[in-house]
């Protein structure tokens, strides 16, 4: 009795930090863009196009490396776009986040049916068993045996921290996203700061795409990510715009997510839309009661325009 | 001001609409019906055979062609009978897909409707409503309407279902055949429609040959989030199961599952899901619409436009059950899979919806 | 309220700028041009006649009688999620929770219309428009409250109850709301029972599905217009939203409120949830937002977050989803080709704004406006 309950946990906890990964990799790409004052809603949209340019990539060459190429390249382009109309046009963020998101969806969509026509499964990342600590009993079963990208996006976390709190242009960001007028006086090019933020941002949302259509599903389909992309930018706010949060967020999320399935299939009778509806209502509550009240970046969603308003 | 600058921008607008419309695309959308007068932009047909030699179908779908699962069953059964036909020139296909919003499916049915197609297929439970309205201003006109059995009383729809369950009942009995961990997945988007109906059917089949076989269902609440189907299937894989099933155009996800898996059985419904796992999809119940269109198209052209219902079953070739060559199927399993195709078929044995 | 002088837009020198005026108005439909443009090589790569599907684009929208009238059916749901979005977006409340509100409002006003279905139209069609919105204000009540209450963002909150709200329908309209009919026939549709012909909006124009729910909207958007610009909460609401300090200090107290914005903009679009219901579908059906939750975030600021400005903007951008269909029937291109079209033509009118930016810019003073979630471009009453 006792083996088969462990051995839910351990699989439920597999789970949950593959459900996170998309979550971890577009949620900090996101707290970089917002760090430096920039609202892009437009993560959804990136991040299938990031999930089809890995996909095909994957599909005609074989290689999940070009696959992850692909994706860090489209994400590029795609916060190009967003940089030069939201920094440089400093249009509305809120509208062309959303205007990106619906531009990405109908692209992606538009290029599978056109290059590849039927639903095609690749072969992507698959689990790797970690030499000395896949080796511990349900420990290494539960974190030490996941595909790349799922390790990948956990690393981010404290090389984001430390990129963000610890280094010079993590400094400069921060203080873009705080005060871009002084920051200009002090001589940080503000424009260049926001550019880097937002594409960085991007290529991050296009590794998460790639994260579900190489590694976790290892297929594309229209519309792969239903929406998850909205789902990380809500938790950069859970999280207070710092990487521990945003992981505790992406975690979070997993975990009910993963239980409620459990649940499901344990014959747990709930209806199963009450099951699902679990991780956001958690969501909510969790932070409700947490003390994390951080207060967002004093530039967020303002274009920049030296001299004045 | 702003509202200046839209008022203006509509005034603009509008001017660029005149200078842009030619005298036949301005004409009001409301054709009379039957008249076999297409807009101008119709160009390619207008020049082609009598209205009786070509047959001019408008299909609109919910989800994409290429969803490997209920649009897709019905665009291909379309391109089948165009085939059949011979071709473009004897038959005309338009289509529109991905149309969720019931308004936008509205106004996409009307207006087929008034370009003077001969068949509009409204290929989606929800488009049910537009169909009962529309169809009374086109009395000329022949709608068909799935899924579901309502023809409204109008003697120009058709409405067409598909039994699932009996399908469904089949992959019951040979899933249940084939599993040795005795756990059985099932990957369901939301409770509603033919997904129920497949389901309920599977889990009778599979209780007619085991009651004690376990049956867990999940329901990820969406038929389009592909990643959830995934991680549903995962659960049940860890939980135990070694055979799975589900529906919807999501369900790839848990086919992807199971070929990580690798020793996970699938079966599929409402298309023939083999091409995505070969070795691991025994068998799907494939929804083949042309064996409904193949008796209402003839009707349509010797004028009668509607008044019936078809179900696709087993037992008139609608429903086939697809066993995946590429899998090596226990002579046992296709067996008892064969005798219960012929129960249903003759009745002896009834699955409920 | 906003400090530095600041002339009435176009003013120069006391004279009119008329070029002004015809540059800003002329920018949104050069921005068009240019994402039809890129749409048209796109078009031209698949082997679609470009000329044909603008002009089916045109037509679609404007040009026919049941292009119009489809225009207005598609502005109405727009018109009033975007007045919901001008009440939050004037208090600095950015509310992405429109979809979610809708369905609540839908849900609601099914539930209520099938429960007393004996009552009489007069009675029973104003009470089901105002549970929808008592329905969708709860929904925007919550996000609201916890924000005012506890500090918790609303972006945060409001994304999570959109698809609360998703799970909340699927679960009505399989469970209790289910059409009867449907289950005894033996194929369980998802959707509502047929609601009473009662309860039924009139349709304006035969064999065209406009109804009278576009008067709701338009009265709704004089009443918005009037609310923000002639009461004292209305001031209150633009006063938070235009300098939380200032007013803070002022003695309004500011998360009261945004709550009280959110909540609007919920009841707002409650409605259109209700009145999608009961003015097109009659029934209760999945997919009754139809997105109009963001399209209605990008009609408002198309429409400069101004009620009476909404109006047009909704025709406009309902014309270019009801052209876009008729262009995607007539040409036979993917759909997500249209799709990305619009995509386009939201990033290229939202970019263009710059060059009326600066020029606005240059013709009068630039006062050092306090931070907004309006941008750098505020509406003039």
């Amino acid at each position: 009795m006792n083996e088969a309950v462990l051995a839910t946990v351990v699989a439920v906890l597999a789970a949950s930090l593959r459900l996170a990964t998309p979550y971890l990799y577009a949620s900090l790409g996101e707290m970089f863009a917002q760090r430096s004052g920039v609202l892009n809603l437009g993560v959804d949209g990136i991040m299938l196009v990031g999930a089809f340019a890995a996909f095909y990539g994957t599909l005609t060459t074989g290689s999940v490396w070009i696959g992850v190429a692909g994706a860090i390249v489209a994400g590029l382009a795609m916060g190009l776009l967003m940089s030069v109309v939201s920094v440089t046009l400093k249009a509305e963020q809120g509208i062309s986040g959303i205007g990106l998101s619906l531009f990405g969806l109908g692209l992606s969509s538009l290029l599978f049916k056109v290059l590849v026509g039927t639903v095609k499964t690749v072969d992507g990342f698959r689990p790797i068993r970690l030499p000395v600590l896949g080796d511990i009993p349900y420990l290494g079963e539960t974190f030490f045996t996941q595909s790349l990208p799922v390790y990948v996006a956990f690393l981010l976390v404290p090389i984001s921290w430390y990129v963000l709190e610890r280094t010079t242009w993590g400094l400069k960001v921060r203080a873009v996203g705080q005060n871009p007028a002084a920051a200009d006086t002090l001589g940080v090019n503000v424009t260049l700061t926001r550019y880097l933020c937002v594409c960085l941002g991007a290529v991050f949302a296009g590794l998460a795409g790639a994260s579900l259509s190489i590694a976790s599903v290892n297929l594309f389909q229209e519309n792969l990510t239903a929406g998850a992309g909205y789902i990380a930018v809500a938790l950069v706010y859970f999280g207070g715009w710092r990487p521990v949060g945003i992981l505790m967020g992406a975690l979070l999320f997993g975990t009910v997510t993963a239980i409620q399935l459990r649940m499901q299939v344990l014959g747990i009778e709930i209806p199963s839309d009450f099951a699902v509806m679990l991780p956001y209502v958690l969501t909510i509550v969790a932070l409700t009661f947490s003390a994390n009240r951080a207060r967002q970046p004093a530039a967020l969603n303002q274009p920049f325009e030296r001299g004045g308003a | 001001m702003k509202i200046r600058k839209l008022l203006l921008a509509v005034t603009a607008l509008s001017l660029i609409v005149a200078a842009c419309s030619t005298p036949a695309a301005s004409a009001p959308a409301s054709v009379a019906p039957g008249s076999a007068s297409p807009a101008a932009s119709n160009a390619p047909e207008s020049a082609a055979p009598s209205a009786a030699e070509l047959f001019r179908v408008a299909v609109l779908m919910p989800s994409s062609t290429t969803d490997l699962a209920f649009s897709q069953s019905m665009y291909q059964a379309l391109v089948a009978m165009q085939e059949k036909a011979g071709g473009e020139a004897n038959f005309e296909i338009k289509f529109t897909e991905n149309m969720f919003s019931v308004p936008d499916a509205q106004a996409a049915i009307r207006d087929y409707a008034s370009q003077g197609f001969d068949l509009v297929v409204a290929h989606g439970s929800q488009y049910g409503a537009g169909v009962e309205e529309i169809a009374k201003d086109f009395p000329e006109v022949s709608f068909a309407w799935g899924t579901d059995v309502n023809t409204f009383g109008l003697p120009n729809v058709y409405a067409y279902t598909a039994a699932a369950e009996q399908g469904g009942y089949v992959n019951g009995v040979l899933a249940a055949s084939l599993t040795k961990s005795r756990t059985i997945g099932v990957t369901g988007p939301v409770e509603v429609g033919d997904a129920k109906t497949y389901i309920s059917g599977f889990s009778q089949g599979v209780a007619a040959v085991d009651p004690a076989i376990t049956i867990s269902k999940t329901w990820t609440g969406s038929f389009s989030d592909v990643a959830a189907m995934t991680e549903a299937a995962k659960a049940h894989i860890t939980a135990g199961a070694d055979v799975l099933t589900g529906s919807s155009q999501s369900v790839v996800g848990s086919i992807g599952a199971a070929k990580e898996a690798g020793n996970v059985l699938w079966f599929g419904t409402q298309a023939d899901q083999a091409s995505l796992a070969p070795n691991l999809i025994v068998a799907s119940q494939v929804y083949d619409w042309t064996v409904i269109l193949e008796d209402m198209i003839p009707k349509i052209q010797s004028g009668t436009l509607g008044g019936e219902t078809y179900t696709l079953e087993l037992s008139n070739g609608g429903l086939k059950i697809a066993f995946n060559p590429g899998y090596t199927l226990a002579a046992e399993a296709k067996a008892a899979a064969e005798k219960a195709i012929a129960d249903i078929t003759s009745g002896a044995v009834k699955v409920n919806p | 309220m906003a400090s530095g002088t600041r002339l009435p837009s176009g003013a120069r020198n006391g004279r009119r700028d008329v070029l002004g005026i015809v540059v800003r108005a002329a920018l949104p439909l050069v921005a068009v041009a240019a994402a039809l443009f890129i749409g048209a090589l796109m078009l031209a790569v698949l082997n679609a006649d470009p000329v044909r599907a603008y002009q089916a684009l045109f037509e679609g929208a404007f040009g026919s009688t049941s292009g119009i009238t489809q225009t207005l059916v598609k502005a109405t749901p727009l018109l009033l999620v975007g007045l919901g979005i001008c009440i939050a977006f004037r208090a600095s409340v950015i509310n992405i929770g429109a979809e979610g509100q809708i369905i609540l409002g839908a849900v609601f006003a099914t539930w209520f219309a099938l429960t007393f279905r004996t009552w009489p139209g007069w009675l029973l069609i104003p009470s089901t428009i105002s549970i929808g919105f008592v329905a969708g204000a709860f929904w925007g009540f919550v996000p609201g409250i916890l924000k005012a209450r506890m500090g918790v963002n609303e972006i945060l909150t409001t994304v999570m109850m959109n698809a609360i709200a998703l799970q909340f329908m699927n679960y009505m309209i399989r469970g209790p709301l289910i059409d009867p009919a449907g289950v005894t026939a033996g194929q369980y549709l998802a959707q509502s029972e047929k609601l009473p012909e009662s309860v039924w909006l009139a349709r304006l124009v035969p064999q065209t599905l406009l109804h009278t729910g576009l008067f709701v909207a338009l009265a709704l958007a004089v009443v918005t217009y009037v609310f923000l610009w002639r009461t004292t909460i209305g001031y209150r609401i633009r006063a938070v939203g235009l300098n939380p300090d200032a007013s803070h200090y002022a003695g309004i107290r500011v998360p009261r409120y945004q709550a009280l914005s959110l909540t609007l903009a919920g009841g707002l679009a409650g409605v259109a949830g209700a009145i999608e219901v009961i003015g097109v579908q009659h029934r209760l059906l999945d997919g009754v937002t139809s997105g109009y939750g963001f399209s209605g975030i990008v009609t408002a600021l198309f429409g400069g977050l101004h009620p009476l400005g909404t109006i047009p903007a909704s025709v406009i951008f309902g014309g270019l989803l009801v052209g876009a269909d008729k262009m995607q029937r007539e040409v036979q291109v993917p759909s997500s080709l249209i799709q990305a079209i619009l995509g386009l033509i939201v990033l290229f009118v939202v970019a263009s704004q710059y060059w009326a930016r600066r020029r606005s810019n240059r013709t009068h003073d630039v006062s050092a406006t306090p931070a907004s979630a309006l941008g750098a471009e505020e509406a003039e009453a």
